[in-house]
Formats: structure tokens, C-alpha cells, sequence
């Protein structure tokens, strides 16, 4: 897995050209940087680039690893109501620091205000949860659209305000990644590492809330003061990081590489690595590629680079990916076309009385042809049934003897053996209690016979034993 | 307070029209639990506008909306695909779709902007005062009515038509879509359908006043409605009723409340949203049923006549033994037993004074007939139930359980319990279980 990985950084670096040439047809024609340049901001020998692209390395590596945490908590998009409920603290930060004298843009009291108003959304969304009857997404839709609304009206208010310079705080909330100044930069890694302790310190506790809230609040565990830190945690990281990606793609990185992750493995401490991984990668190439390539916003970019991660595990994933679920399907579709296979055989010699007593290469000539096998059972039409027929062979349960003609392997009458006893010990299971006529059982029992595990097979053949006089259960006949 | 014109009257006509629009779908959304749709659809048609315009190279807005109706139509479906194939929770699905559909569209319209008069601003942000800066196409009386007036009315209409036409199967589908797929009515299908009518409601909306109000009228109205009735139809009036309200309110607001409090102006459109705000908030608060002050009020009615049965209750035993009831020593009880406040113990006794149940005299309680007959209610249905818990169910302490069950046992439940019994006379305390 971790060779896979590596091969989509790989796969990610090598991208560049390909996203380039798209974009070109659509714009006009832009400077393909030279091979130097490429390698130069590729590995971060430009100071600029360096001071942007670490910062939002860090920050894409914090919003990873907490992003799950949220995704199992099912408030993905509380990282998008907050990022909205932020604009009203900018935007009151910035007049009461005007009115109070100050120039209104410093960058700490508009973080400050940002983090106050994103808290009290948070706290208004689990209040209306709590106390109405609305559900979650109402609850969510509610606060996102009223502090979106306040702080529409606060910024009108600023905007029409006399002799104030509102300009830049549109930046402030729509992102400007090019121009970090190495403050920002240090601030982001400081407030990201801060996150990245925190999750690996509170992990237990955090994994047991995410997973089974109810158990750990019966342990004792404060489960509102954990909720309010994993959101006091996101709060922060999302106004810290919205100044250098934006509003909307802060949103993208807490969901998309949390999302993303899950595809590849099922522990939480896999996920909160991948995604992480996830995040940072996709911050340091977005970055490279808007440094790299003129008019490529950075934060649009690492969105996109986030997105072709997704794209990837959601189809190639090794545990929930498209594919691979596919596969599973397909497999088990084979199996039962197999052991469908092998029960029709094993029913038709039984009907002619010419099953095989010896199992072994010169048994009698139980010998079958396809023609007959075509009318015991609706395939759907002579090629799937060869190919089955194929595949059995290939497995060893049946042996060519002339052409068109069949036999069974000794594994094959094994198998074929266990098969018709599944089916028919469920037979008898469903006419002795589910009180279900004689005629249906053979279409109940065809579905659940595929499915059955040795330990219930012994259970069944516990309960129907010696009371299934009229269905002949192969291999239980010897132990009555 | 400030001079009304026409142009007053254009861009609250517009605004009242476009709510209306937005909340009328917004009921089903709230029902659907889909109610992040709306911000959700408002920020991922950014690449459908651009992809519109680097086809056709016009801004004509018909061809726009057509480019934004699809992706938004785009976005309802990639969601639903990525929740269903990738078993990704559907709000994280939303997430992925539209914040990767915004990047897009960011990308492009910054790569295009070289040669071409296209900025996220212009496209996002229409400005709802503005409408009343344009070409008037119709007169209605002395007022001009432009041209998103009249598209928002139609969307209207349409939204009203769809509704009405197809409300029984919006309900069910709304409301059980596995029973919708059984009857036959394929929830998956009234799904795509309703999701074309939102995406293109609101992009034709937006044009003309912005994502701002758009998102808010779709959600808040309707939500609001939602606090306040049980019933869809009533349901989709209120939230029309609302959306009018919030509009109104808020134009109002965004011209008279800025000077108050010393500045020029402000965003109108962000004004209505902070009206429909402020309209959920009076929903939360008042709703007949569901609101906060209704619910508080049930139950501290509740809390009060409990407490007057256990005053009169405790007041009849005392007097049982021959003791004069003080006021000091019944709130000391209580107080001490239940952890009442004594301002509680002092409504409850003023409410039994005002119903007759109970006489006050120099700090003396003592209960009229019709106190005695609520007590003697009162104090059989505990002792019966004692003796029940006693009897049949082997109850160890059988005060606690009695003392809750009390409260709920009417006088036919104490009479059945009494014949159960056998009509006994002492409870197993030895105390007299009062006759009917």
C-alpha cells in the first residue's frame, strides 16, 4: 500500500504537463517554465516559494489528519459553516479595531474576532440540534446562511463607511496564497503543529468518540469538553488557514483527502495518516504548480490536486474503491455461477441414477453433455455456460472426456456434495419452520445457498436431521 | 422616517418574489434533508458559467444559465453517485463535489480572464439594488417593472405549478422514498426532476440578487415554517408568508437601521437574510407546538400541578394526624424531600388559594371541601399503588414509585386498582386508604 501511495505522489508530480496542456486550450498560450525553473521551485530553492509553499504544506498536513475525525462525526460540512460563520467576527473585528482608533487590519484581531464568531456558530448549530426539531443539515443550512447574511450586511456597512480602507478583507476571506509573508507562514506551521500534537495526544479519546460516543461517555470520559476541543481545534485551523486558501477551498482540504483516505483502509490511525499525507502533498504541489505557471490561483490548485487524489482512491482504493468492490462482486457472481453449475451436474446424474459410488479416474462414465445441462437450468445463454464450464475445469472439479462431454474430479463431486447439502438442508429447514409449501422452497433455498458458513451447516443439519425423509440430503444419509 | 419611490417599491417587489421563489422548493429541501443544497449548488455552478461563456464567448445570460443549470443538475448527481458507489456520507459527498466543481471554475475563469470581461465577483455576487437601475420592459401603473422581476416571478409560478401538480408525489417521495419506490413512484427520478427545478431556480436568482439571499431564503423560511406546524401545506404557506416578511423587513432595515447607528448603508440582500434570521429565531422561540417558550410554559404547568397535588397531598396527611399544617413547616418539607425552590411552593399555593382548594389563615393551612376531595384523589391513588406494589410486584420501597405514579392515575384507574385488590382499607404502611 505504501508503494502505492508512493506511486501516486509520483503519478502527481508528473501531472503538471498534462493539467497545463488543458488549461492551454482554453486560454490563451502561457510560458512553459524551463526545465530548471521546474526543479527549482519543485524543490524549493526560491525563498518566495519556499516561505508559501511550506506553510501550506503544514496547513494541508493539519487539515488531513483532523479532517476524518470530523467525517466520522458526520460534520463534514460544519467546516464549511464555520468557514462562513467566520465573516461576521472579520468583519466586527475590523470596525470596533477602526472605531477604537487602530488601523482595523491587523491580522490578529481579525483572527481573533473570526475565531469568537466561528465558536458561537458551532455552539448555535449544536443548540438548534439540540433543541428543535430540525435535523442536522437544517440545523447547519440555518447558521451557514444567517452568519453568511450578517456578514454580508457588516461588510456593506464597512464598505460604505467614511474614510476607512476596507480594501483587502475581501482578501482576507477569498484567500491570497502568492502573497504569504513569512509571518504567516511561521504562524500556520505553528498552529498546524499545535493541532497535528493535539489529535496524536487526544487519540484514544477521539478515536472513542468518533466510534462509540455513548461507550465513552459511560466510561466517564467529558464528552462535551472532547467535542469542544475537536471543534475548537478546527476552528482555529480553519480561520488560521483561510487567509492562504480561502474560504471555500479551506472547506475542500478538511473533507476532500478525509474522504479520500477512508477508500484505502479501515483503522482510524491509517486513515488520519493517508489523509494527512494527502493534505500535504496536495499543498506543496498546488503551490509549485501556481508558482510554477502564471494566473493559477494556489488554492483553486490544491483544491484541483486534492481532487485528482480522490479521483484515484475513489476508483483504485484497496479497501472501498470502485474497483476493487467490482472485483469482490464479480468474483462472488462467478462463485455462485460455479456452484450453480455443480448442483444442476450433480441432479441430473442423480435423476438418471448413474452417480458415481467410487470417486476416483476410472469411475463409472458419468458423463454429461452441455445440451442436457442447458435444459435443467435457465442460463442465460451456451457461452456463459461454457465459460463456467471453462473456469471449473480450470479449478479442477470437472474433466473433459470427448468432446462436449463432462465428468466429474474426485474435488469436483466434493464440492458438487456440499453444495446440494447446503441446498437441501436449507430445504428442509424452511419446510419444517417457515412453514413454507413444498413447491417454493427450491427458489428460497437456490439464493441462501451460497451463503451458508460450515458452523450454521452444522446447525441446520442439528435441526432438520432424521425429520427430511423426502429430500435426499447427500453425505448426512451415512450418520442416520 | 425616509422618502418611499418607485424604485423603493421595484427592488422590494423583487426581493419578495425571489424569496418566495427560493422558499417554496426549500420546504422539500428541509424535508429531504438536503438542505445544504443550496449553498452547495450556489457555489459549484462557478465552472458551468465559465464553461458557458468560453463556448459560446457571449455573456448573453440565457447561455449562462444554461451552463449553470447543468452543472448545478451535475452536482445533485455526482453527490448522490459518490455517496452511493464510494459509500462516503452524503454531506461529506456534497463537500468533495462542490468545493472541487468551485476550484474548477475558479481556475478557468482566471485563466480566461486575460481576454475576457469575467470575474468571480460579477458572476457570484449580483446586487439586488441594482435592479432598480435598469430598463424597465413593463409599466404596471406608474411603476417600471425590469427584468428580474419578471424572471423571478416566473420561477415562481413554475415552482408553485411543479408543486401543485406533483405534490402527492414530492410528498411521499419526501417522506419515504422506499414507500414512493413501492407504490411506483421512482423516488430517484422526482429526486433529478426536483433537483433541475432547484439548480435552475437558483441560478436564475442569482443573477439578479446575489448567492447571499438565495442560500438564506432557501433554507430560513422554510425552517422556520417547519417550527411552527406539522403539516405540509401549512408548512409551504408560512414559509411563503415568511420569505414576504424577511424581504419586506429587510429592505426596510437596510434603510432605516445604518443611520441609527451612525453609517451611511449596507448590503440589502445580506439585510433580508438577517431578517429571516431574526424570524427563525421568533419561530424558535414562540411556536405554538414546537417553540421554546410553549415547551417551557407545558412544562412548568406541568412541574406547578404536580406540585400542588403533593401540597395538598402532604397537607391531607398531616391533617390525618391530627396536626395543624404550617406554612414555614409544609415549604421546609418539600424543600427538604424534593428540592423545591420556595418561590415555586409559594405559586403553587397561591394557585391553590385561587382555586378554593386551600384556606390560609395567620400562616395556618387548612383545606376547603374541594381541597379535600383533589387530596383524598390524590393520597388513594398512592396508597392503592402501594398496596399494589406491594401485593404483586414485590416491591421493596414502594413510597418512591407511587409517589411518580400518583400524578397519573385518574379516578377510574384508582377505582379499577381498588376493585383489583379487592377493596382493601390499609396500605401496608397501616395508613387508611381514603374511599372513593
Amino acid at each position: 500500500m505504501i508503494r502505492l501511495l508512493f506511486m501516486l505522489v509520483l503519478f502527481g508530480v508528473a501531472f503538471p504537463a498534462a493539467a497545463a496542456t488543458d488549461h492551454g486550450t482554453l486560454a490563451a498560450p502561457f510560458e512553459w517554465p524551463t526545465r530548471e525553473l521546474f526543479f527549482e521551485t519543485l524543490l524549493l530553492k526560491d525563498y518566495n516559494t519556499r516561505v508559501v509553499t511550506l506553510g501550506v504544506l503544514i496547513q494541508g498536513l493539519a487539515c488531513g489528519v483532523i479532517g476524518p475525525l470530523l467525517l466520522l462525526r458526520k460534520r463534514s460540512l460544519m467546516g464549511d459553516v464555520l468557514s462562513h460563520a467566520a465573516m461576521p467576527g472579520i468583519a466586527l473585528a475590523f470596525i470596533i479595531m477602526t472605531v477604537l482608533g487602530g488601523s482595523g487590519k491587523s491580522l490578529a484581531g481579525l483572527q481573533i474576532g473570526a475565531i469568537l464568531t466561528s465558536l458561537l456558530g458551532v455552539g448555535t448549530v449544536i443548540f438548534i440540534r439540540a433543541n428543535t426539531r430540525l435535523k442536522e443539515d437544517a440545523a447547519l443550512a440555518v447558521v451557514l446562511s444567517l452568519s453568511f447574511g450578517i456578514g454580508v450586511a457588516l461588510l456593506g456597512l464597512i464598505q460604505n463607511m467614511s474614510g476607512s480602507n476596507a480594501a483587502g478583507l475581501e482578501g482576507f476571506i477569498y484567500g491570497k496564497t502568492a502573497s504569504m509573508i513569512l509571518s504567516e507562514s511561521y504562524r500556520i506551521a505553528i498552529v498546524a503543529g499545535f493541532i497535528v500534537l493535539a489529535v496524536i495526544l487526544f487519540f484514544k479519546e477521539f478515536q472513542l468518540l468518533c466510534f462509540d460516543q455513548n461507550y465513552a461517555a459511560s466510561l466517564g470520559w467529558p464528552i462535551l469538553g472532547l467535542d469542544l476541543l475537536l471543534m475548537g481545534l478546527v476552528v482555529i485551523i480553519t480561520v488560521v488557514g483561510m487567509q492562504a486558501v480561502g474560504m471555500i477551498l479551506m472547506v475542500a482540504l478538511l473533507i476532500i483527502p478525509a474522504a479520500a483516505a477512508r477508500f484505502w483502509t479501515d483503522r482510524l490511525r491509517n486513515t488520519l495518516i493517508i489523509s494527512g499525507l494527502i493534505g500535504a502533498v496536495s499543498g506543496w504541489m498546488g503551490a509549485v504548480w501556481s508558482a510554477l505557471i502564471a494566473k493559477l490561483p494556489a488554492g483553486a490548485v490544491i483544491v484541483l490536486v486534492c481532487g485528482v487524489f480522490f479521483g484515484i482512491s475513489f476508483f483504485f482504493g484497496t479497501k472501498r474503491g470502485v474497483l476493487i468492490q467490482l472485483t469482490r462482486h464479480f468474483r462472488f457472481q462467478l462463485r455462485i455461477a460455479e456452484q450453480n453449475l455443480l448442483r444442476a451436474f450433480y441432479e441430473l446424474l442423480e435423476k438418471r441414477n448413474v452417480l458415481p459410488e467410487d470417486l476416483g479416474e476410472d469411475s463409472p462414465p458419468a458423463v454429461l453433455d452441455l445440451d442436457a445441462l442447458m435444459e435443467v437450468r435457465a442460463w442465460d445463454h451456451r457461452r456463459q455456460l461454457h465459460r463456467i464450464v471453462r473456469t471449473s475445469i480450470k479449478k479442477g472439479w470437472l474433466f473433459e472426456r470427448g468432446t462436449g462431454c463432462y465428468s466429474f474430479t474426485r474435488n469436483g463431486m466434493e464440492e458438487a456434495v456440499r453444495v446440494v447439502r447446503n441446498h437441501r438442508l436449507w430445504e428442509a429447514y424452511l419446510i419444517k419452520y417457515a412453514d413454507i409449501a413444498t413447491s417454493q422452497v427450491d427458489h428460497e433455498a437456490d439464493r441462501i445457498e451460497h451463503v451458508l458458513d460450515p458452523a450454521l451447516v452444522r446447525e441446520l443439519e442439528r435441526s432438520v436431521l432424521g425429520e427430511s425423509a423426502h429430500i435426499n440430503i447427500p453425505g448426512i444419509r451415512s450418520h442416520v | 422616517m425616509f422618502e418611499w419611490y418607485s424604485s423603493d417599491t421595484v427592488v422590494v417587489l423583487v426581493g419578495i418574489l425571489c424569496s418566495m421563489a427560493c422558499a417554496l422548493l426549500g420546504n422539500f429541501l428541509v424535508l429531504r434533508k438536503q438542505s445544504m443544497m443550496g449553498d452547495a449548488i450556489s457555489h459549484a455552478v462557478l465552472p458551468g458559467l465559465a464553461i458557458a461563456f468560453l463556448i459560446t464567448g457571449s455573456r448573453d445570460s440565457s447561455v449562462m444559465f444554461v451552463g449553470a443549470a447543468v452543472v448545478g443538475v451535475c452536482t445533485a448527481l455526482f453527490t448522490s453517485w459518490i455517496a452511493k458507489w464510494g459509500k462516503v456520507e452524503s454531506g461529506a459527498a456534497m463537500g468533495v463535489v462542490f468545493t472541487l466543481l468551485f476550484a474548477l471554475g475558479l481556475v478557468l475563469i482566471v485563466r480566461a480572464a486575460d481576454f475576457i470581461d469575467l470575474d468571480p465577483g460579477c458572476v457570484l455576487y449580483g446586487e439586488i439594488d441594482q435592479v432598480a437601475l435598469l430598463e424597465p420592459v413593463l409599466f404596471i401603473q406608474d411603476i417600471g417593472i425590469p427584468k428580474p422581476a419578471l424572471t423571478c416571478g416566473f420561477f415562481w409560478l413554475v415552482n408553485l405549478l411543479m408543486i401543485i401538480i406533483f405534490f402527492k408525489e414530492l410528498l411521499i417521495s419526501s417522506f419515504d422514498p422506499a414507500l414512493s419506490n413501492t407504490q411506483g413512484y421512482s423516488s430517484g427520478l422526482i429526486n433529478n426532476v426536483f433537483m433541475v427545478l432547484v439548480a435552475c431556480t437558483i441560478v436564475a436568482a442569482f443573477e439578479v440578487v446575489g448567492s447571499i439571499l438565495v442560500i438564506a431564503m432557501l433554507v430560513i423560511p422554510p425552517a422556520a415554517a417547519y417550527l411552527l406546524t406539522d403539516r405540509l401545506g401549512v408548512m409551504i404557506v408560512l414559509s411563503q408568508i415568511i420569505a414576504v416578511l424577511a424581504a419586506v423587513l429587510g429592505y426596510l432595515g437596510a434603510a432605516v437601521l445604518p443611520p441609527l447607528i451612525g453609517f451611511s448603508g449596507t448590503s440589502t440582500a445580506g439585510m433580508m437574510a438577517v431578517a429571516a434570521g431574526l424570524l427563525f429565531v421568533l419561530a424558535f422561540l414562540g411556536g405554538p407546538q414546537h417553540g421554546l417558550i410553549a415547551r417551557m410554559l407545558r412544562r412548568f404547568k406541568l412541574t406547578l400541578r404536580i406540585l400542588c397535588e403533593d401540597v395538598v397531598g402532604l397537607i391531607y396527611k398531616m391533617e390525618e394526624r391530627g396536626l395543624e399544617p404550617q406554612r414555614v413547616q409544609v415549604n421546609e418539607l418539600l424543600h427538604r424531600q424534593m428540592g423545591c425552590r420556595i418561590i415555586t411552593l409559594n405559586l403553587a399555593e397561591l394557585m391553590l388559594r385561587y382555586r378554593g382548594k386551600l384556606d390560609v389563615r395567620s400562616g395556618t393551612f387548612k383545606l376547603t371541601d374541594s381541597g379535600i376531595s383533589l387530596a383524598s384523589k390524590i393520597v388513594r391513588a398512592h396508597r392503592l399503588w402501594e398496596t399494589y406494589l406491594e401485593k404483586h410486584l414485590d416491591q421493596f420501597d414502594v413510597d418512591a414509585p407511587a409517589h411518580l405514579l400518583e400524578h397519573a392515575t385518574s379516578a377510574e384507574m384508582s377505582d379499577q386498582l381498588s376493585r383489583e385488590l379487592l377493596a382493601p382499607e390499609k396500605d401496608p404502611h397501616g395508613s387508611r386508604i381514603p374511599p372513593k
